[in-house]
């Protein structure tokens, strides 16, 4: 079968795993991560509902659809290591950070519930890891960072990159205190290696983050207004 | 600067193009999402990722478990095989992502709307 060929990795066909399967975290970390990401996410569900707007529901859906397709394109790196899209700054800069939490909420969880990638008892760190911390934390320092440059007009793209590889950080470092803490691994161990590999992961997820982003400005710039869509309707 | 709107984006929403275009834009998103998913399938990388890569270095790679079932294992439909296994299961993939993130939009924002009234 000449599909096959390429199909075949080490193990198994399929792209690579993408989240921490069960086992990777002790039993009160994974808990503890697990309530995190509820409080988190119940919260996201509030602000969603009190600032969204339903002009950005296709707009939800599109990033949604995107992020899904375009985290399964694991790139090389080096030394026989890939990486891959998280998404979350471009998620929250498309539509802010709570509704661009909940769409990272739903992709992990899809691709845990549909596609046993990641584990159901580790969910809550794998959710809290890919989906909110570099979301909210990305977000906050993408805002900071327009501020500092001169405005969101002007700077969207380059402060976008920045945050975008500063959540990738965020992530691996969260992964790497829950292996830490469960002792899975020894703490720094796991932190120097997480966060070396991921600071060149980092520019993958960077450079997407900035080339979706130009290409909206690019064909639809008005969609960059409808996070804030509500405010400028109804404040 | 043409855009003396007071939110930090600017803009009007208002003036978002109507009809055909629009329609074509949410169109060309979801093929963009379609394509991408296609060409992961056949050409993304088969390295182990970030994490993977350390577990396995590091030598907790053991300490995964299965996850104990099975819908669309590894990104695959079982009983398909190869390439084409993979572009099946990322657009049903992508399918249940765009509806699950629709409904909960349609939910959050038609709660908002109800209160508004």
């Amino acid at each position: 079968m000449l599909l096959s060929l390429v199909a075949t990795g080490p193990g198994r066909a399929g792209p690579p795993l993408l989240h921490a399967p069960d086992g990777f975290l002790s039993l009160p970390i994974a808990v503890a991560m697990w309530a995190v990401t509820i409080a988190v996410t119940a919260y996201a569900v509030k602000r969603t509902n009190q600032t969204f707007d339903d002009r950005a529901i296709p707009l939800m859906g599109v990033t949604a659809a995107f992020i899904f397709a375009a985290q399964m394109f694991n790139f090389q790196v080096i030394g026989g290591t890939s990486g891959h899209l998280l998404g979350g700054v471009l998620a929250a800069v498309l539509l802010g950070p709570w509704a661009g939490t909940l769409v990272m909420v739903a992709v992990v969880a899809v691709q845990g519930l549909v596609f046993q990638d990641g584990g159901l008892v580790v969910m809550g760190a794998n959710i809290f890891n890919m989906g909110i911390i570099g979301t909210i934390g990305g977000y906050a320092v993408y805002r900071a960072l327009c501020g500092i440059l001169g405005g969101e007009q002007r700077a969207r793209i380059p402060a976008a990159g920045i945050a975008a590889w500063l959540a990738v950080f965020f992530a691996a470092g969260a992964m790497a205190l829950e292996l830490g803490l469960s002792g899975t691994t020894d703490l720094v161990v796991a932190l120097t290696a997480m966060l070396s590999i991921h600071a060149l992961i980092g520019i993958g997820e960077a450079l997407i983050t900035m080339a979706a982003l130009a290409f909206i400005g690019v064909t639809r710039p008005d969609l960059f207004s409808l996070r804030d869509a509500r405010v400028a309707q109804r404040a | 600067m043409t855009q003396p709107s007071p939110t930090p984006t600017g803009g009007d929403p208002g003036a978002a193009p109507r009809g055909r275009l629009a329609r074509f834009w949410w169109v060309a998103g979801l093929a963009i999402a379609g394509v991408v998913a296609a060409l992961a399938a056949a050409f993304a990388s088969r390295d182990p990722d970030g994490l993977n890569a350390v577990a396995i270095e590091q030598g907790f790679e053991e300490a995964g478990k299965d996850p104990g079932f099975q819908v669309l294992p590894g990104y695959t439909i079982p009983g398909l095989e190869g390439t084409g296994s993979t572009v099946v299961a990322a657009l049903v993939g992508i399918a249940v992502v765009l509806l699950l993130v629709f409904l909960l939009g349609r939910l959050l924002a038609r709660r908002r709307k109800d209160r508004a009234a």
